[in-house]
């Protein structure tokens, strides 16, 4: 790791203040990927600008028919919030996938989704219920939020504040963990909200998290695991490396999609 | 805590500091003045070394000095060494290349040792490094030890011509291919066995300190075997002579075998404390221990084997490249050799056996022992012919091994080795009842009933350990003698110091040799403390390794206490004046036979001295006596496991559902210490067979460096293990026990495997059987199925 500064704002304005101010700035929100990087010295930030005593980015409620997460929640308060496991049950269960229990301890949503990791578990959640990304100037819809491989609509001197879930009808999440990293080789996750229907993939697209149409599509005939059967993804546009080919990973897409299908539906 | 008993399951005494944090480890030394060092390492798998700029990084902040090969030359220092002799079929010595602990010229893997940085903190020490400009000529690379011995390929040292370090055979080639040609049946199969990285939880590390008043060099090393450390680095490496070289290894967490050698690293460390007239440090980061410990197995194998119509095995015949890596590292061209096919034979009587080995060189990192070392190697061979075969000629995989089995002792085999004693069968028939084989055929209908494939797997495993016989391993080309030392010294008022060459890292000697002593002596365990890992403590010794240290180490305290028994008895004679033959001793008593005359141990080991009840001309004061004990013969633990798994066809995945193991390792001191053993070999057997894998690709970069990539087994991935012992007792050490340290590694991969091919149907699936491996092999299945 190399020498940098380390700065704790209390307040978004604050951290915002900073991030402006101070060249190449990082936000530190857990830590979980750019704390590792950053000790392989493969990331240099000259400042860092820890969130986590910024309580306006904690706190986890529902608001009207939505469930709004403070970004700096970490996994573990996600997993285990009552709000959460009574409002949309496949979310807390998500976040119980995520890592180990002391990745779950330190990382957050903001982080998660503010990296935009291809192999993280939350992309997968938010573009499925169409979620809204809050930072501290605007709201970005999901769709227009993820961008491909660590890419995301943010700007430069943006913070997430809070992710904010329209409350679905039903929302399941099935993930194919990898081997050895235990992120998502394959990650699925089902939302069905009225007659919009939504199946996303996290985990194998070669361009980051992305819906599956034809999913989609068949689900809309008729919401039921048997409405997935011999649907296919195929390996096209898939990644793939020494865990999972293409060809594994797309026909595990399939696979996850039935499974998050049944999960959604309590089965 | 009272007087232990052999046999009883005693809790692990040291266990308290290890997991209070109290452990003394090499990182928790510090010495006044200390620097820091650090490796710059190649980036490239093969690569001339044009010229190497030091400059900025020499005036970097911080820098005490930046040293590289040539410094090592000017000062004489020799490079590292391989300790095993190995001469190829047609009797010429192996080939090897020179191992200098800094590259001079070449690099030759990715993650060898181009230069040391030593500075005044780790992290000015790597600022340094990245200011060394290093002149590489990037040459091709030879990786895959299937293909390094080809025409055209990259040559990783001028010495090895094709990349061959020896072309060995064991056996009769003549009489094994008569075998084969009045068989009726014959199975060929080919196999790897994966490559492993042995993971240790605590990383290599090393401190070198000097000591210019007396000329006294310290290395504090995470090593299982300091003693021969030392022998290395003096008589071979030239940083000093024995007397003026001492090596400590303290607590050490974890070796499996990778902490047996003698590296580069700690090498430099111990030279560069002169040099630099600075302690040096260097604790090697989790990626270094990928890159550069030594890797364990990585063989590729074509192995056949001649049955009759009867079903008796007549002939064995085995070929085998075994990746050495691009440095031979201290012990390597024993593991694929002699500690490999002298156990082909297995649990039976094998007529005729033909081995032949090629040791390779590729540009990878050096492979060397890793749990079991050769023997999980060879059991994976013979335990996949056995269930192959079975299968071919629709035997009862059970009942073909029953027909085979060795039946009387000892059992001489074609390669080598000649069994002392075992009763394979009683194994055998014990796991078929523990793991219920005849309700298999029910279980694989519960689970075919959900769409799952479930399978059944033996593994009749033999070793060779408590290793070994000096004299043997002499000429066999072993470049040391595998005996063990002891010492008991007996305190005035009667607790007991035990300084061994064995060394703990993990193993629970603390624990299982205070049990010994205090069985023996009649004492408490309290009273017993067992000192061993210090050259200065302990004279000299041969360290822990090839499940050495219940019955080799053990035996040497035994037989040093033999002596301190017989000496106390002459003391005692003296106190209680009886004639010495009528002196007895029993429950930590000496009593005049037939009175009620007596002293304690503790009152005896005081007489002796303070020397007042006999005359010192005629007996020597004190009680302090030392033994080296030389085996006999290899030990032979052996055992049946018994794998069943659960495969989901859908995603591939594997559930090992059922283990059981029988497992004779003769006498058991410590059986709850032992049954620890047994899990761990199970666990790390497991991850060999599912789950872990070191992979480079084409170019030489090591693609599974970190745990992102390189899937170690999990605390869920294993079932509740059924453990149960048969006892033959071992006939050549005084205790009767065999060795159980690597038995679980060796005898699970192929139990695992046999299990997987048996739900998948067929055969075509390599180690590690990941999810993804499985999937593909259970397309092939589901085919079958359907088309069925």
């Amino acid at each position: 790791m190399y020498a940098f500064d380390y700065h704790r704002p209390a307040t978004v304005r604050q951290a915002a203040g900073l991030l402006a101010k101070k060249e190449d700035a990082k936000l530190l929100a857990g830590g979980q990927t750019l704390l590792p990087t950053m000790k392989q010295r493969l990331a240099a930030p000259p400042h860092l600008i820890d969130l986590s005593r910024v309580d306006d980015l904690k706190g986890i409620a529902v608001k009207g028919r939505s469930l709004v997460i403070g970004a700096m929640s970490t996994h573990y308060e996600v997993t285990t919030s009552a709000i959460v496991g009574e409002a949309i049950p496949g979310l807390a269960a998500l976040a119980g996938l995520i890592g180990d229990p002391a990745v779950r301890h330190k990382g957050t949503i903001g982080g998660s989704v503010a990296n935009n990791d291809p192999s993280a578990d939350y992309p997968a959640a938010l573009l499925a219920m169409g979620a809204t990304v809050i930072t501290n100037k605007r709201k970005i819809p999901a769709d227009e939020y993820f961008q491909g491989l660590f890419t995301t609509a943010l700007e430069d001197g943006e913070i997430i504040t809070k992710v904010s879930f329209p409350i679905p009808g039903k929302f399941g999440y099935a993930k194919f963990r990898h081997p050895a990293s235990r992120y998502a080789l394959v990650g699925v996750a089902v939302a069905k909200r009225g007659s919009d229907i939504r199946v996303t993939v996290t985990g194998a697209g070669a361009d980051g998290v992305f819906r599956w149409a034809a999913a989609e599509a068949a689900l809309k005939a008729r919401f039921a695991v048997k409405s997935l059967d011999g649907l296919e993804h195929g390996p096209e546009g898939i990644n793939g490396d020494i865990h999972g080919s293409p060809e594994y990973r797309g026909h595990l897409i399939g696979v996850m999609a039935k499974r998050a299908v049944a999960s959604a539906l309590g089965k | 805590m009272s007087v232990a008993q052999i046999g009883q399951s005693v809790r692990r005494t040291e266990d308290q500091r290890f997991v209070t944090g109290k452990g003394r480890y090499v990182d928790d030394i510090g010495r006044p003045g200390q620097a820091h060092a650090f490796f710059l390492r190649s980036p490239h798998a093969h690569a001339r070394i044009r010229r190497i700029d030091l400059h900025e990084a020499q005036h970097a902040p911080g820098v005490v000095a930046v040293l590289t090969g040539d410094d090592l030359a000017a000062d004489k220092i020799g490079g590292l060494i391989c300790g095993w002799m190995i001469h190829s079929k047609d009797g010429s010595p192996m080939k090897a290349g020179p191992h200098p602990a800094l590259a001079q010229g070449k690099v030759r893997y990715v993650g060898d040792h181009v230069a040391v940085v030593i500075a005044e903190t780790l992290a000015e020490a790597k600022d340094a490094a990245e200011k060394i400009v290093v002149d590489y000529e990037v040459l091709p690379a030879a990786v895959d030890p299937a293909k390094t011995q080809a025409k055209g390929a990259a040559q990783v040292h001028d010495e090895a011509p094709n990349n061959t370090v020896f072309n060995w055979h064991l056996g009769d080639k003549a009489a094994t291919d008569a075998a084969f040609a009045k068989a009726s049946h014959v199975t060929t199969i080919d196999l790897v066995n994966n490559r492993l990285v042995a993971n240790a939880m605590e990383p290599r590390a090393a401190v070198g300190d000097y000591d210019s008043g007396t000329d006294n060099f310290t290395l504090y090393t995470t090593s299982q075997n300091p003693h021969v450390a030392r022998l290395v680095l003096s008589a071979f490496i030239g940083i000093a002579p024995e007397n003026k070289l001492r090596v400590i290894a303290p607590d050490v967490g974890g070796g499996f075998g990778s902490k047996i050698f003698i590296y580069a690293e700690e090498t430099v460390c111990v030279w560069a404390a002169k040099k630099v007239g600075r302690p040096v440090k260097w604790v090697a980061e989790r990626t270094e221990e990928f890159l550069a410990s030594a890797h364990g197995r990585d063989h590729v194998t074509k192995a056949e084997l001649a049955t009759d119509a009867a079903g008796k095995i007549l002939g064995l015949r085995v070929h085998t490249k075994a990746n050495l890596g691009a440095y031979l590292s201290t012990f390597s061209s024993s593991v694929p050799t002699y500690l490999y096919a002298p156990l082909l034979s297995g649990q039976y009587d094998i007529p005729a056996i033909y081995a032949e080995v090629d040791g390779v060189y590729t540009n990878t990192a050096p492979v060397d022992a890793y749990r079991g070392a050769g023997r999980p190697e060879a059991t994976f061979v013979v335990e996949r012919l056995m269930e192959v075969t079975a299968r071919q000629i629709g035997m009862d995989p059970a009942a073909f091994r029953q027909r085979n089995f060795v039946r009387s002792f000892p059992h001489q085999t074609p390669v080598i080795m000649c069994y002392d004693i075992g009763d394979y069968n009683a194994s055998l028939k014990k796991a078929l009842e523990l793991a219920d084989y005849k309700g298999l055929g029910r279980r694989k209908r519960e689970s075919a009933r959900k769409g799952l494939l479930r399978g059944l797997g033996f593994s009749a495993y033999i070793e060779a350990c408590g290793i070994a016989p000096s004299a043997a391993v002499g000429s066999l080309g072993a470049g040391v003698g595998l005996w063990e030392s002891a010492e008991v010294r007996v305190n005035p008022v009667g607790t007991v110091e035990i300084l061994t060459g064995s060394h703990a890292h993990g193993q629970g000697h603390e624990t299982t040799f205070a049990q010994l002593v205090s069985a023996r002596l009649g004492i408490p365990m309290e009273q017993v403390s067992i000192i061993h890992g210090d050259t200065d403590k302990v004279q000299m010794g041969m360290g822990t390794y090839g499940s050495r240290s219940g019955a080799v180490g053990m035996s040497a305290i035994v037989k040093a206490l033999d002596k301190v028994e017989a000496k106390a008895k002459k003391v005692a004679a003296y106190c209680l004046e009886a004639s010495e033959s009528d002196i007895e001793f029993k429950d930590g008593r000496f009593t005049v036979k037939g009175t009620d005359k007596g002293l304690s141990f503790g009152e005896v080991a005081l007489q002796a001295y303070v020397a007042h009840k006999f005359d010192g001309q005629e007996l020597e004061p004190g009680l302090k006596e030392g033994a080296f004990y030389d085996p006999k013969n290899f030990t032979f633990p052996s055992g049946v496991h018994i794998a069943e798994v659960e495969i989901d066809p859908e995603t591939g995945v594997t559930r090992v559902d059922r283990w059981t193991a029988v497992d004779d390792f003769g006498v058991l001191i410590n059986p709850l210490i032992v049954e620890g053993q047994v899990h761990g070999g199970i666990a790390q057997g497991i991850g060999q067979a599912m789950m872990e894998g070191a992979v480079y690709d084409q170019s030489g970069q090591l693609v599974t460096a970190s745990y992102m990539d390189y899937r170690m087994p999990r605390a869920e991935d294993f079932p509740l293990y059924q453990i149960a012992t048969t006892s033959t007792p071992c006939p050549s050490n005084p205790l009767g026990i065999k060795g159980c340290g690597e038995a679980g590694a060796i005898a699970s991969p192929p139990a695992l495997i046999n299990a997987i091919t048996d739900a998948l149907g067929h055969e075509d699936i390599a180690m590690p059987a990941t999810p993804q491996a499985v999937w593909k092999a259970a397309q092939k299945t589901v085919h079958k199925l359907a088309a069925e």
